[in-house]
């Protein structure tokens, strides 16, 4: 029995810990937010130049062909720290779909370009405000060509290339599709989170290439987000952690009626809440990155699993986190808002938790499975 | 990560499935039923104690203690591996657990060398059972606040007052005792800790009717009852100190809330309409049951965590502490979706139907919220003791204790 990471697992975590201190990438956010930035490139070149951007991708193409455990690891991390860079959309969906479902050559001409930089990948799905669903699918792919607009597709400014769900003929099909052509246009879409960015982006006949087989775009799609689960659940508990570990040092620091506020049992019943919260998110959160890691067949299962519980404590906690600060929680000057901010746009990013529930529903209809 | 057994995990597993399997039946949907469990009815102490038997001969008993008191010294991990092997045949429950959970550990850190080998093995035998007299009528959550009184009288103390909620007394041969020795020292540092022969002339018990209609516990009146000195465990004053000994264990031992879970509430809603509409057609329903579903699996998958520490060799986190305040307040939630799926008939009770478990779930959720430690007692043990948050400011703090406040 080990439901845990290894020694050398939890050694890359720690170093990955002491990286992103060092760094000080809680203070890199607030400048993203402070700026019209979406992104910070310094930090992002770092990042690279470690190498996490190859972690999954095999040594004959030039990544570290390690597994889904040492990216879960370094997910914590970024989400313990809100590290403000393009990793999730780059890392989690663009290149976990290119290494599943790209052809030999898709693979070759671009897994390369992700270990160097070279190339920034994002996923492209949603086209109206309502959830994204095979028949709600307009954007077009005709004669090797992509038209129509998609918004809220995180990180596309900085993104060199996308995967684009796109409707073809009476199926859906995932496309590859190089962001820079004249035929693509971007604007920025304002969102809740400054240190984040999310634009609508335009396809006006451009070349588009299909990746994978071409009538299971859909299905395909939700393997992706399966995958994509598991690594935002490792994000949201870092920073759940994080802002659990801020609300305790608070309630110990402040007093109130000659007390640390700490000791009275309302903040304690408070506390406690959350850290119940992440820990059941955590255990859940490892048996997802286990069933991601060994591709196991109770996957979808797993991945609604753990994302429904990261989403409850990360919301829950960063909330928290606010009221537990009082007055101070509610400013610009505390940290609080990032982490509150955050949550909502890790959360909404892979789609909203009433989804997942209905998600994991559906997994425990198919696939019967048993606690 | 993997969930497989060690090679010598797995060896272990196999010989106690083997035992098991040899002497006992493996649970069935039908076997499996809430009747099972009720505790005071003369037929299943006779079950529990022939159960006792028959694994304290083969060595099953109380395995990791040591050999001497008729255990095998077996590891924390081996110590799961047996109760997980065992859970999964129907065995008879509800008699043994306190003494062997609670009252066991005391006597193995406490009591002398002769008094271990006079006591421990009947205890693992099941010949003797053992009962744990700690709560008090003024003295809850808040079990220091406790007033039996014992005065001491050469050799032997004499002790008064009132227990409650003692599991088991009324078939019980000896007891775990905490009393007051001295009200005018502060509340923590006067009380001292006994065993006690529970047939002792003075010794009242009289049954409590539960909101279930069961009597599982007791109260326990003594009346100059004569307990001798070399009875007490531990020293004069040190009460607090060896009582926080079991009420830890006791914390282990409580654990998870049996009964219906996420999988049994998903499968009544696929039996039940509600508005022409099967029941998990209907959002509400789905995201409870998801819900429920996840906090099952973090469950599930915390005592993993636990389990692969001990594994390792290592001591586990303090992570299975969540276990009965999220377990317990499930049962209760699924309780009440149960009763609430059958509408205007969800009330009435059937024995032969299956539904009735999720009526008895709704009952006894109700105590296993207040049982071992209330959520509220087990959220303020996270906060101080996981947390590191500082105590609440007390009223109590440096009074003698019969100087304390107590609203009568």
């Amino acid at each position: 029995m080990n439901l845990d990471f290894s020694d050398d697992q939890k050694l890359l975590q720690e170093e990955a810990k002491k990286f992103l201190t060092k760094e000080d990438a809680l203070k890199i956010n607030r400048a993203v937010m402070d700026s019209d930035k979406t992104f910070d490139q310094g930090l992002w070149d770092k990042i690279v130049e470690l190498g996490w951007t190859g972690i999954r991708i095999p040594e004959e193409y030039q990544g570290l062909g390690l597994s889904h455990l040492e990216l879960c690891v370094i997910a914590e991390e970024l989400g313990r720290q809100l590290a403000p860079v393009p990793f999730s959309s780059s890392v989690y969906l663009f290149t976990e779909a290119l290494i599943e479902f790209g052809s030999e050559q898709q693979k070759n001409s671009i897994l390369p370009k992700l270990v160097s930089g070279d190339v920034i990948g994002t996923l492209a799905i949603a086209e109206t405000n309502s959830a994204p669903h095979k028949d709600n699918i307009l954007v077009e792919l005709k004669d090797g060509k992509l038209s129509g607009t998609k918004i809220a597709v995180p990180d596309a400014e900085v993104a060199t290339h996308a995967v684009v769900v796109a409707k073809n003929g009476d199926s859906v099909s995932l496309c590859v599709v190089d962001l820079n052509s004249n035929d693509v246009e971007i604007n920025v879409q304002r969102n809740i989170d400054e240190s984040r960015g999310y634009y609508s982006v335009s396809f006006n006949d451009v070349d588009a290439e299909i990746i994978g087989d071409e009538d299971s775009g859909w299905s395909n799609l939700e393997k992706i987000m399966d995958h994509a689960a598991v690594l935002f659940s490792f994000e949201q508990i870092g920073g759940a952690q994080a802002s659990l570990d801020m609300a305790n040092t608070y309630a110990k620091e402040r007093y109130a009626f000659g007390r640390p506020i700490g000791s009275f049992q309302s903040m304690k019943h408070k506390l406690a809440d959350m850290y119940v919260a992440l820990t059941l998110a955590k255990s859940n959160s490892f048996y997802g990155a286990w069933a991601l890691s060994s591709n196991a067949a109770e996957l979808p299962t797993a991945a609604a699993t753990a994302r429904v519980s990261a989403t409850k404590a990360f919301q829950l906690c960063s909330q928290e986190n606010i009221q537990t600060h009082g007055g101070n929680g509610f400013t610009w000057e505390y940290d609080c808002h990032m982490f509150y901010k955050r949550s909502k746009v890790l959360s909404l990013n892979l789609g909203s938790l009433p989804s997942w529930r209905e998600k994991l529903i559906k997994s425990l209809e198919q696939a019967n499975v048993k606690l | 990560m993997d969930f497989n057994d060690t090679p010598q995990e797995a060896e272990f597993r196999a010989k106690c499935r083997t035992w098991l399997e040899a002497n006992a039946e493996l649970k069935t949907k039908k076997t499996n039923s809430a009747k099972n469990m009720n505790v005071g009815n003369k037929s299943l102490l006779e079950a529990a104690a022939e159960w006792q038997k028959k694994k304290y001969d083969a060595g099953w008993a109380m395995i990791h203690w040591p050999k001497e008191f008729g255990g095998i010294g077996a590891t924390p991990i081996e110590r799961i591996i047996w109760a997980q092997e065992e859970s999964k045949f129907n065995v008879p429950k509800g008699v043994y657990e306190i003494g062997l959970g609670m009252a066991g550990p005391v006597m193995m850190e406490y009591a002398t060398d002769e008094q271990k080998e006079r006591y421990l093995p009947p205890m693992a035998e099941g010949k003797e059972i053992w009962c744990q007299l700690f709560s008090e009528p003024s003295a809850g959550s808040d079990v220091a606040g406790l007033r039996s009184k014992a005065v001491q009288d050469g050799e032997n103390w004499i002790v008064n007052g009132q227990k409650v909620w003692t599991s088991g007394a009324h078939f019980s041969d000896y007891g775990i005792l905490v009393v007051r020795h001295d009200p005018s020292l502060e509340k923590h540092k006067g009380l001292t800790f006994f065993f006690v022969d529970m047939k002792s002339p003075g010794i009242e018990v009289k049954p409590i009717k539960q909101l279930t209609g069961g009597s599982s516990f007791n109260e326990v009146y003594f009346n100059d009852v004569v307990i001798p000195d070399s009875q007490r465990l531990g020293e004069i004053g040190d009460g607090w100190k060896v009582a926080i000994t079991t009420l830890m264990n006791e914390r282990l031992a409580v654990g998870d809330a049996d009964g219906v879970d996420a999988n049994e509430a998903f499968e009544l809603a696929k039996k039940h309409d509600k508005d022409g509409e099967q029941l998990i057609d209907n959002n509400a329903v789905r995201e409870s049951i998801a819900d429920w579903y996840c906090e099952a699996s973090g469950l599930k998958n915390t005592k993993l965590r636990t389990m692969s520490a001990l594994s390792r060799g290592d001591t586990p986190g303090p992570e299975a502490s969540i276990t009965k305040i999220v377990s317990a307040n499930k049962l209760q939630a699924i309780g009440n979706f149960g009763m609430d799926s059958s509408d205007m008939s969800g009330m009435l009770m059937d024995e032969e139907s299956d539904f009735i478990k999720f009526q008895m779930a709704w009952m006894g959720a109700a105590g296993l919220r207040i049982a071992g430690g209330t959520d509220e007692i087990l959220k303020n043990i996270i906060a101080e003791r996981v947390l590191g948050l500082p105590q609440e400011a007390r009223a109590d703090k440096g009074l003698a204790f019969k100087d304390i406040p107590s609203g009568s």
